[in-house]
């Protein structure tokens, strides 16, 4: 589904990425995890497509598309969505109005009629009972006022209805208690197919004990030094991220 | 410069609509304001003899006043020595119906977007027409008289209901308010006038339309709406202008008066000629006072206003709220472009017991513009309970534009309760990156946020008046957001 090969990418000239590879397959769970500043948010986007991210150097293709050649609106409309560690509140806006709006804008860019309202209802309706999210969620303003579970019970509802090929979560599990940690794994894993993947980006192995990931992947210093399946998590949260270092520092 | 940035430029620099020219023989006196001038159109319009009295009354008062500066607005005063007074098309005989409108004047409404056959049809709206300096086609007339409501242009109403203008006119602004008013009351030509009798609630929209047409005329409207006891009214304004170098002036007075338990909406679209994006040249100078009274208990006016276009906009629709429990309320959206600026916010005086009012302000500025909101709440000694609550929102769009707020409050009686809150934003990138990680463009993005911005305003305007004002609104910040 997507291959990403020697990606680099810098900010304000200083380079962050430094040759990332990577091939997810549709069906998988991928985790990348690594202590603070290796350059995981940068990777999530840079493959969204975020302006400040220069990319210097790789390629990404996507469902034999290159990606990295495509408008940020138009990476999603392909089936890139990128649940964001910090979502941003647009007053007025409601989750109802947001989300008709970006499913339409999909629709038209695949040449489809915009979805009708009662059609619209229906659905979303139906991804809130699976997602446990109340029917007034709809009326509010989003992510105004929000708190943190409710933000990312948001993003997964939006990831519900736009039905993304690859899901990006990007630290979905900051700011949760373990109960909206658990309904928010639950609705990852509920939407989980044999079509779509997800990249999961995580500090804390706690999180993979409720969404579990096929792979593992260590990101240090913009690079992934380690892969390995679901163990691997559990060793880090033991022995913390040092030993990968010295091991690096002996290759090396 | 970063995309998102001339993205921005894009948006912020769309072309203004409405800037053609109808060229139809207009009967018009010469430039310059003096006595006679004034003696000129009030002969013109056929005016009585206290009504010219009055005119002078106030051209006298003026001559002693000068142009204020307080307000946070620059522009090069306007010549009014070089503005005409007085601009009519000229129509060859009385119409009968729309049916004998000059064509050209038909094709003028038809490229407004207000087609006549449309307004024929349009069962819940009434509309006088004005063009320049007179009115030209007020409709529904015969089917509200019917219900003793009275409406027409202003000098019908002075010709047909004199007792009515005499006893209202200058009741709530007075000619000596202020530089602009004066002038106004000295010059004016016409506009419109409503009355709503004892116990009537008009059952359609009141709407008139203002066109400057004519080269180097300014307009000066005076509305007077006055509600007696128990009435209620909506009432709608809408405006335009050609393209034009050099600024025109526009002083415009409205006067409401609510009596007992009566109730007037008052909403504006107003989209005069903004001036040259590039350049600045050119646009419309809005200098405006409205004010309303809540002169009966229980009374209430609210003020709904959606500002896109002019060069400049100075004004501040106010209501004085004289009867116990009266309520006063004013909902504005005022969106600045290019080089546009706007110093605009309301006044609302408590004098009454248990009186209230409720400010809703939402600013808009993008492209270089300047946007300031300025607003007064005055509580008097005997305003036992007086409350206020005020909001003052701005949004800005890019980095060279600027949003300012001046709330001023003035309490003289300890039991009067204000609130206040204002915020100031910005459509960052980190907004617009967000929809676009939805699959919105970056217009799409734009016209949600704002759309979201503005919603609490919008949902205050006449269903009919909403549509197009949401549209006015995605026009005027095509390439800035949406």
């Amino acid at each position: 589904m997507i291959k990403i090969e020697n990606l680099q990418a810098s900010v304000d000239g200083k380079e962050i990425l430094r040759g990332i590879n990577l091939e997810v397959k549709a069906g998988e769970v991928h985790a990348i995890m690594g202590p603070n500043g290796s350059g995981k948010s940068t990777l999530a986007s840079v493959l969204a497509g975020k302006e400040d991210y220069e990319v210097t150097g790789g390629s990404v293709n996507f469902d034999g598309k290159d990606l990295l050649d495509l408008e940020p609106e138009d990476r999603s409309r392909e089936g890139v969505f990128l649940a964001f560690q910090y979502p941003i509140a647009i007053p007025g806006v409601s989750i109802a109005n947001f989300i008709k709006t970006a499913v339409n804008e999909k629709r038209k860019y695949h040449g489809m009629e915009d979805v009708k309202a009662t059609d619209f209802l229906k659905m979303i309706k139906e991804k809130m009972s699976l997602l446990e999210i109340d029917n007034k969620f709809l009326g509010r303003s989003l992510n105004e006022g929000f708190s943190g579970g409710e933000k990312k019970r948001n993003e997964i509802l939006q990831m519900a209805m736009l039905e993304p090929k690859l899901s990006i979560l990007d630290e979905t599990d900051s700011g949760l208690d373990i109960d909206a940690l658990k309904i928010v794994a639950n609705g990852v894993n509920k939407l989980k197919s044999d079509k779509n993947a997800s990249i999961v980006i995580t500090h804390y192995q706690r999180l993979l004990d409720h969404i579990v990931p096929d792979f593992v992947h260590v990101l240090l210093d913009g690079k992934i030094v380690k892969s390995g399946d679901k163990n691997l998590a559990l060793e880090l949260e033991e022995k913390g991220y040092d030993w990968i270092k010295e091991e690096q520092k002996a290759l090396a | 410069m970063s995309d998102f940035q001339s993205t921005i430029d894009d948006v912020t620099q769309s072309e203004y609509k409405w800037g053609f020219v109808s060229d139809f023989d207009e009967d018009t006196v010469p430039k310059g304001l003096s006595e006679d001038i004034i003696r000129l159109i009030s002969k013109k319009k056929e005016e009585p003899e206290w009504l010219l009295e009055w005119r002078l009354e106030a051209f006298k008062h003026f001559q002693t006043m000068v142009e204020p500066e307080w307000a946070n607005v620059h522009y090069e005063k306007p010549n009014l020595q070089e503005i005409k007074y007085y601009s009519a098309p000229m129509s060859k005989k009385t119409l009968e119906s729309l049916d004998e409108l000059d064509p050209e004047m038909k094709s003028m409404y038809d490229r407004l977007g207000i087609s006549i056959e449309e307004q024929k049809r349009l069962a819940n709206v009434a509309i006088d027409f004005v063009v320049d300096s007179v009115s030209v086609q007020t409709t529904f007339k015969e089917e509200l008289s019917k219900l003793g409501v009275i409406f027409s242009s202003f000098s019908e109403a002075v010709k047909d209901h004199p007792e009515l203008v005499k006893k209202y006119l200058g009741s709530v602004v007075p000619p000596r308010d202020n530089y602009y008013a004066a002038l106004n009351s000295a010059v004016f030509t016409d506009g419109s006038f409503c009355f709503i009798p004892k116990g009537v609630r008009c059952p359609m929209e009141l709407s008139t339309y203002f066109r400057i047409n004519a080269a180097g005329t300014g307009q000066f409207e005076r509305t007077l709406i006055v509600a007696e006891d128990d009435a209620y009214v909506s009432y709608l304004e809408g405006c335009t202008a050609p393209q034009r170098d050099e600024n025109q002036l526009h002083a415009a007075v409205v006067e409401i008066v609510a009596m007992k338990n009566a109730e007037v909406k008052y909403s504006t679209v107003q989209n005069w000629y903004p001036g040259n994006p590039e350049t600045g040249k050119g646009g419309v100078f809005n200098f405006v006072t409205k004010r309303g009274i809540c002169k009966g208990d229980n009374s209430k006016i609210s003020w709904t206003q959606v500002e896109t276009g002019s060069a400049v906009t100075w004004k501040y629709p106010s209501v004085i709220l004289l009867g116990d429990n009266s309520l006063g309320e004013f909902y504005s959206v005022a969106v600045t472009t290019n080089f546009q600026q706007a110093d605009t916010g309301t006044k609302m005086i408590h004098i009454g017991k248990n009186t209230k009012s409720r400010i809703v302000s939402k600013g808009i500025s993008a492209g270089k513009s300047q946007n300031s909101y300025r607003g007064l709440v005055q509580v008097k000694r005997n305003a036992k309970n007086a409350y206020n609550f005020s909001q003052c929102d701005s949004l800005l769009i890019g980095d060279r534009c600027g949003a300012h707020t001046f709330p001023y409050i003035e309490s003289n009686n300890p039991s009067a309760q204000i609130e206040h809150e204002a915020t100031t934003s910005k459509i960052g990138e980190e907004m617009l990156f967000y929809c676009q990680q939805r699959g919105m463009d970056l217009e799409t993005a734009t016209a949600l946020i704002i759309n979201g911005f503005v919603k609490e305003v919008m949902e205050k305007l006449p269903m009919e008046f909403a549509v197009e004002a949401k549209k006015l609104l995605s026009i005027t910040l095509e390439g800035s957001v949406g």
